[in-house]
């Protein structure tokens, strides 16, 4: 009774979670657009009649407006534009036995988990990794790359997967898809507003930047606004992608727990990410936006490995050796379990 | 006054006895779909048993006796009716296919045949589904077993013709471990 409350806990907090996302993504887009609105109103008022006067905030506007529409998009098709821009294939009739494997694994698992199969995808990249994504267990996918497959024994792959799982159930796979969508769509904008504003300047008279600000007449916060504006837009892609690491590296220790239950065997777990932690080269077909889903951080360098500070603020994942310390430490508790079961009289 | 204290009381009484009620069946059907879980992985499980033992029949004839009883657990285990004895006879037919599988592991001419391989991945990942389904029974039967005894739950569960489920008791630990088969002193001894 009591995992089953803590279940309903975890998926209430990934819940609210996803709505605080939206509603900050919401409000960051509004910042740009409206701020932006605002400085501009403020450098064109003093302009002389017949220059441009920025009245309508017309970039607010459309700028909320795509956010929402990101918005809904992430929510509708976040999961599948994650598995497309992997490149994932998806596994429907196993042909090698390999794939009749993590078939047959992704089925004991879901009924484990008691959800209903998601569907299973397959990464051509050599290199071992794992995520899920999806709204929620209906629309669940898992993708193995085709490295993973090849590494891992069967009870190591069953492991993996019940990771996997673990964050379907949790609902983490939703605010993770989320993020991917999000941070995708911010990195987006930041490059598309600084290229404009680089572009207006070097020729000379762009639309966005007033000819008041050009001649240093312009209204002073006109001018602080406009660089609180340009600094946000310039250090959203970090942060963004620094909450998404932040948010996604707590998921981790819970899942690898919860997996380790449905599988009843900590140790295989802790020995596939023993082995994934080994295959240090970068999972080259999952990019930058959304490596927070993934196993095992699949960028080059594997900042999972290192341990201190620095590596706590900006990685994707705890440690990977902190991981297999707790997995290991799960492992003795249970045997230490089953052997005073074994020892004591019914 | 005091009439529609009594009704307002009556109704509590009887909107919680409604309550209580349905969640008493959906627990009961809850374990009811369990059991189906199970019952669907053991009936593959049957299935794939003969189709095993006819490909490794030929390599493995002096193992005759390894076969034989692996068949006649399998139809002892069709033939088993309630969750005790299907229980018994199910882990008497993991054991008996798990000193199969350890013999196979000394033909590798046979575990090269991909036809054994991908028996043998079938068979285990039926056997898991079985140990996952089984857990996931076993729990739903315990939340209904306790929900119909508690009070004051037990009050309805008369006229929601509950009663207690039976739980899939595992007989010892050594089931889930793999049975171990001293390969050298048959070898030694064909």
């Amino acid at each position: 009774m009591s995992d089953d409350a803590n279940l309903f806990a975890q998926q209430q907090s990934n819940r609210r979670r996803s709505t605080w996302l939206t509603l900050g993504f919401l409000l960051f887009f509004a910042w740009v657009g409206f701020g932006g609105d605002f400085a501009f109103w403020l450098l064109t008022a003093d302009a002389g009649p017949g220059s441009y006067h920025h009245v309508v905030p017309f970039i607010g506007i459309s700028s909320v407006l795509s956010a929402a529409f990101i918005c809904w998009y992430s929510w509708r098709h976040g999961a599948e534009r994650v598995l497309w821009s992997t490149g994932a294939w998806e596994l429907i009739e196993a042909a090698t036995p390999e794939q009749k494997q993590l078939m047959n694994v992704v089925e004991e698992m879901a009924i484990a988990s008691g959800l209903p199969r998601p569907r299973v995808w397959v990464i051509p990249d050599p290199d071992p990794n794992a995520f899920a994504t999806g709204r929620d267990a209906a629309t669940a996918s898992v993708a193995v790359t085709e490295g993973l497959l090849a590494a891992l024994s069967r009870d190591e792959l069953q492991a993996v997967i019940a990771h996997e799982m673990a964050h379907v159930r949790n609902l983490d796979i939703r605010l993770m898809t989320l993020l991917a969508g999000m941070i995708g769509a911010i990195a987006l904008l930041s490059d598309g507003m600084g290229r404009m504003l680089g572009r207006g300047s070097r020729v000379g008279r762009g639309w966005n930047v007033p000819r008041g600000a050009k001649d240093g007449k312009g209204n002073p916060l006109g001018l602080v606004i406009l660089a609180l504006w340009l600094l946000t837009l310039a250090v959203a892609p970090v942060v963004s992608r620094i909450l998404a690491m932040a948010v996604s590296r707590k998921r981790e220790y819970l899942a690898d727990a919860t997996g380790a239950q449905l599988t009843r065997n900590p140790m295989a777990l802790a020995s596939a990410l023993e082995k994934l932690e080994g295959a240090t080269a970068a999972t080259l077909s999952i990019t930058q936006g959304s490596a927070h889903l993934c196993i095992v951080d699949p960028s080059p360098g594997l900042m999972s490995s290192r341990e201190g500070f620095l590596a706590d603020f900006v990685a994707s994942h705890p440690p990977i050796r902190q991981r297999i310390v707790r997995l290991r430490g799960m492992s003795y508790q249970q045997a230490k379990r089953e052997s005073a079961g074994a020892l004591s009289p019914p | 006054m005091g009439t529609i204290v009594l009704l307002a009381v009556i109704a509590g009484i009887v909107l919680w006895m409604v309550g209580a009620y349905n969640g008493l069946i959906s627990l009961k059907n809850q374990v009811v779909n369990g059991w189906k879980q199970i019952d669907v992985q053991l009936k593959r499980r049957h299935d794939l048993i003969p189709n095993l033992v006819n490909t490794v029949k030929g390599a493995m004839d002096f193992e005759r006796s390894t076969l034989d009883a692996v068949i006649s657990a399998r139809n002892r285990a069709i033939g088993a009716s309630g969750v005790q004895q299907t229980a018994k006879a199910e882990g008497e037919l993991t054991q008996a296919l798990g000193r199969l599988f350890a013999l196979t592991e000394a033909y590798p001419d046979l575990k090269a045949t991909n036809n054994v391989a991908q028996l043998q991945e079938e068979l285990t990942s039926t056997e898991n589904k079985i140990g996952f389904a089984r857990q996931l029974y076993n729990d739903v039967a315990t939340q209904y077993n306790t929900k119909q005894m508690q009070f004051p739950t037990n009050l309805v569960a008369g006229l929601a013709k509950a009663s207690p489920a039976e739980l899939w008791e595992i007989e010892d630990a050594g089931e889930r471990a793999v049975p171990v088969v001293d390969l050298s002193a048959t070898k030694r001894g064909a």
